[in-house]
């Protein structure tokens, strides 16, 4: 034989190896099995009309029943409210940053709080609100408070996945419009917008569904309510996941099974968001992936 | 930033003031006794202590995972694969301290009390109770949520290995996994790192999950089995509640340590990224 | 410890795209084999499946039979990474392990066997340093990075990382494709030294180098567009140059196509 063989440790060393990555990714799957599995079957229990239209007023600590309707109400609010704040300053940041910025020190700096702000943990955002809206104005806790809160979180996320669909578009098509003649803030409305709409629509629902999950931004500053309260600029509110620890947080069984009941409702909000994007994003680019 | 530091220190201020005790120093959390007395000790080592066993326990799965989406699994179903993990990232922080404490928390009792009898020789699985809310049940949660992140961010950087560099050690006779170790962890490392510090940060600020789970206790303590365990952002979920002014501007000062500590550890993570495009440029 | 390579109705795929057909040749023990063809003919898909480097992009494979001398590379039981390890490649861009010094990248190969002794080790690298004529410029910096050095260097490197394993087989992809005039010469002095050790196949566009190195040439054309390519004809290179015996291949050669 001219050809030697592979040694057996080699060889035993690289299908070890193999089983290794694989079972990592067993290792991987097996707690979002769990997790899915288990909100699933234990969710179903009080997953009724009770729970999405009715609040929780009036019931005791341990009655079955009541709802988390207001809870619902109070994050649709909270992030529909953070996301109007969010979106336009965070677009109209990527825009600057990519159209008029480039590499100056205005830009950089920017770039650099941005990606600083990114990684700062969200209870820390909900101190930062308590602080600045609570302590400092002496304003109410509010469902517009913790829109604040999550506003703080959303902005970096959506600037940075804006910036970066903006930077796709190629300079080309700019360059084709301003050669027309076309003024430059006409040209990014439309012709660089258009190009990079779907990528930023997918980046900023993303954003909203990684928000509309937060709990600790709104642990301290929207407070607890058991009842509805539909205006989100007066008196504490309630938020779904506030509302699946606070209930996770009581002995009771009832309690748990609201938990349960509030932890699919909004794993059904957040992975449909999260399906939404992806279907956009996938639907823009049929021929990509690896 | 520089806004949420000044609104911080400005509330965190009076509180310290009043504090009958060394904040750096002491381990105790009553702010809202007359005399107060709090100190960040005990709180930060839980912080830094669960979220080292997170990333202990997550590093080599996330390696594992991205190296199984870049290089081992076919290429028609990466894509997809890679997706699934990704979602273990959308599942809300809350509903993993749901599961936590409903579930791994009496799950956790049986593996514990069998890690402690026959590794009790080693600190971290001695002591005694042994219990299923522990330091480590709460480590575990934390390495599940940061999982997602460094696995992202690892594939990424996997994916950007030369193909010329991994042929080259393939022409060399190199098995897949030879060729891993020789073109694509070295080229990766700084990615790698860089990640795991992200991952660090994250699992350092995180609140809801681990204030479901540790018993919120007060000490510093190694056993990672026994009923111990708080961190700074858990305590401020917990204690928010009941706090009076001092309790919440000592809660305040809590949070601008975390603050400081996450920043530091993402710039830390930016740096090695930094560092690496330059050096390749 | 040079080997004959044989070839028998070989065909070569990329998923449903067939890249070559049928082809059949001889490649001779301590001589230089140059490839030549236009672009897209399938001259480096062919160099490739002769390590069994081809199959490791996905969805392509081989049909059909290598024998180096009387191993059948494809042959049931054969590990293509020994294969590999038999007949080394050398790729058309200089691709030093870039996180590697020069000393590692040498003997990166090496290592892949067990462990070797430190003083065995250097004894390898400058021996295949030298072999690759590059030891008297990098000798002073052996811990320096391989990315470092130029082109021309790199390359050599790269040919020294090669035959430090100690190959039978050099494979050469266009080598000089990506050099200057000057490294493209000294790899060319390198090639000739070389073949007095190893069975040597380059591909090239360049008919000068052909004419200059090799002792056979092999001419690849497609029989039409969208065709898979194939082996028009294989002499001694001399004959080859002077007196083609197919027409394709005078047109290519005297530079009317390709
Ligand atoms: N990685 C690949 N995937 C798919 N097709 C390829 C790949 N590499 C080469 N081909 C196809 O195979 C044919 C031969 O290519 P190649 O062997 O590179 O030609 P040459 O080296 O003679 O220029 C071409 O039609 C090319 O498009
Ligand atoms: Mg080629």
């Amino acid at each position: 034989m001219s050809i030697q063989t592979l040694s057996t440790g080699r060889r035993a060393k690289d299908l070890t190896v193999r089983c290794l990555v694989y079972l990592a990714f067993a290792v991987a799957v097996i707690p979002l099995v769990s997790v899915i599995y288990l909100v699933i079957k234990n969710g179903m229990a009080r997953f009724d009309f009770d729970f999405l239209y009715r609040s929780m007023k009036n019931i005791g600590p341990r009655d079955a029943g009541g709802g988390a309707y207001h809870a619902i109400l109070g994050t649709l609010q909270q992030v529909g409210l953070a996301s109007l704040m969010s979106v336009p300053i965070g677009i109209l940041t990527a825009i600057y940053l990519v159209e008029y910025g480039g590499k100056g020190r205005l830009a950089n700096a920017i770039r650099f709080f941005v990606d600083v702000m990114t990684g700062i943990p969200s209870v820390v955002a909900g101190l930062f609100i308590l602080a600045f809206w609570v302590l400092f104005l002496d304003l109410n806790y509010s469902g517009f408070a913790g829109a604040l809160a999550l506003s703080v979180l959303m902005m970096p996320t959506v600037v940075r996945s804006a910036e970066e669909m903006l930077k796709l578009v190629p300079d080309d098509l700019r360059e084709a419009s301003y050669a027309l003649g076309v003024p430059k803030w006409r040209t990014i409305v439309k012709v660089v917008l258009p190009t990079a709409l779907t990528g930023i629509v997918t980046g900023v629902m993303l954003a909203v569904a990684r928000v509309t999950g937060e709990t600790a931004p709104l642990l301290l500053t929207v407070f607890f309510t058991d009842s509805i309260n539909a205006n989100p600029f007066t008196n504490a509110q309630m938020g779904l996941p506030l509302f699946v620890f606070d209930q996770a947080g009581r002995p009771n069984d009832t309690a748990i099974d609201r938990a349960w009941a509030g932890a699919l409702t909004l794993i059904l909000i957040v992975m449909l968001l999260n399906l939404v994007a992806r279907l956009i994003a996938y639907w823009r680019s049929p021929a990509r992936g690896r | 930033m520089a806004a949420i530091a000044v609104f911080l220190i400005a509330e965190a201020i009076p509180a310290l003031q009043a504090n009958n005790s060394s904040f750096l120093t002491e381990l105790l959390w009553t702010p809202n006794n007359t005399p107060p007395v709090f100190g960040i000790g005990a709180l930060a080592f839980g912080t830094i202590m669960s979220s080292a066993l997170a990333l202990a326990m997550a590093m080599p799965v996330a390696v594992g995972v991205a190296l199984f989406i870049s290089h081992y699994a076919p290429r028609k179903i990466a894509g997809a694969l890679g997706y699934v993990v990704d979602l273990l990232a959308a599942v809300p922080s809350v509903v993993y301290g749901l599961w936590g404490v409903i579930f791994l928390v009496p799950f956790m009792q049986g593996p514990s009390e069998f890690l402690n009898e026959y590794l009790g020789w080693f600190p971290l699985f001695s002591g005694d109770p042994v219990v299923g809310r522990s330091m480590l049940t709460a480590a575990i949660v934390l390495a599940i949520m940061i999982l997602p992140i460094i696995a992202a961010i690892s594939r990424e950087v996997f994916l950007q290995v030369p193909r010329m560099n991994e042929e080259a050690a393939l022409a060399l006779g190199a098995t897949r996994w030879e060729m891993i170790k020789m073109a694509v962890l070295p080229f990766g490392r700084p990615g790698v790192m860089s990640a795991a510090m992200l991952g660090l940060g994250r699992a350092m600020g995180e609140t809801i999950a681990v204030a479901l789970i540790f018993p919120a206790t007060f000490g510093i303590t190694f056993g990672i089995l026994g009923p111990n365990g708080n961190s700074i952002a858990a305590n401020i979920a917990l204690g928010f509640a009941e706090a009076g002014e001092v309790g919440r501007g000592a809660l305040i000062a809590s949070g601008l340590v975390l603050f400081i500590i996450t920043l530091v550890v993402n710039m830390a993570a930016r740096m090695i990224i930094a560092r690496r495009s330059g050096a390749s440029a | 410890m040079a080997k004959q390579i044989q070839v028998s109705g070989l065909d070569a795929y990329y998923g449903a795209h067939k890249a070559i057909a049928d082809i059949s040749m001889t490649i001779e023990p301590r001589s230089v084999t140059a490839f030549i063809g236009p672009s897209g003919c399938g001259k480096s898909t062919f160099l490739r499946t002769l390590n069994r480097m081809h199959e490791v992009i996905p969805g392509a494979r081989v049909e059909g039979k290598v024998m180096l001398d009387s191993d059948d590379l494809y042959g049931p039981g054969v590990d293509p990474v020994s294969v590999r390890r038999t007949i080394g490649m050398v790729f058309q861009r200089p691709n030093p392990f870039p996180t590697m010094s020069i000393y590692e990248n040498v003997a990166a190969g090496l290592r892949l066997n067990g462990r070797i002794s430190k003083s065995k080790t250097d004894e390898v690298v400058e021996q295949s340093l030298r072999g690759a004529n590059l030891w008297n410029e990098v000798k002073d910096r052996l811990n320096k990075p391989g990315a470092g050095l130029s082109g021309g260097q790199q390359q050599r490197l790269c040919i020294a990382r090669c035959i430090a394993v100690k190959p039978q087989v050099l494979l050469m992809d266009e080598p000089c494709s990506a050099l200057d005039p000057i490294s493209t010469l000294a790899i060319e002095d390198l090639i000739t030294e070389l073949k007095d050790e190893f069975t040597i196949v380059i591909v090239t566009h360049n008919m000068q180098q052909a004419a200059r190195v090799s002792d056979r040439t092999a001419f690849f054309n497609l029989a039409a567009q969208g065709q898979p390519g194939r082996l028009v004809e294989m002499d001694e290179t001399s004959a080859m140059f002077t007196n083609p015996s197919e027409k394709a291949t005078e047109d290519y050669i005297t530079g009317r196509f390709g």
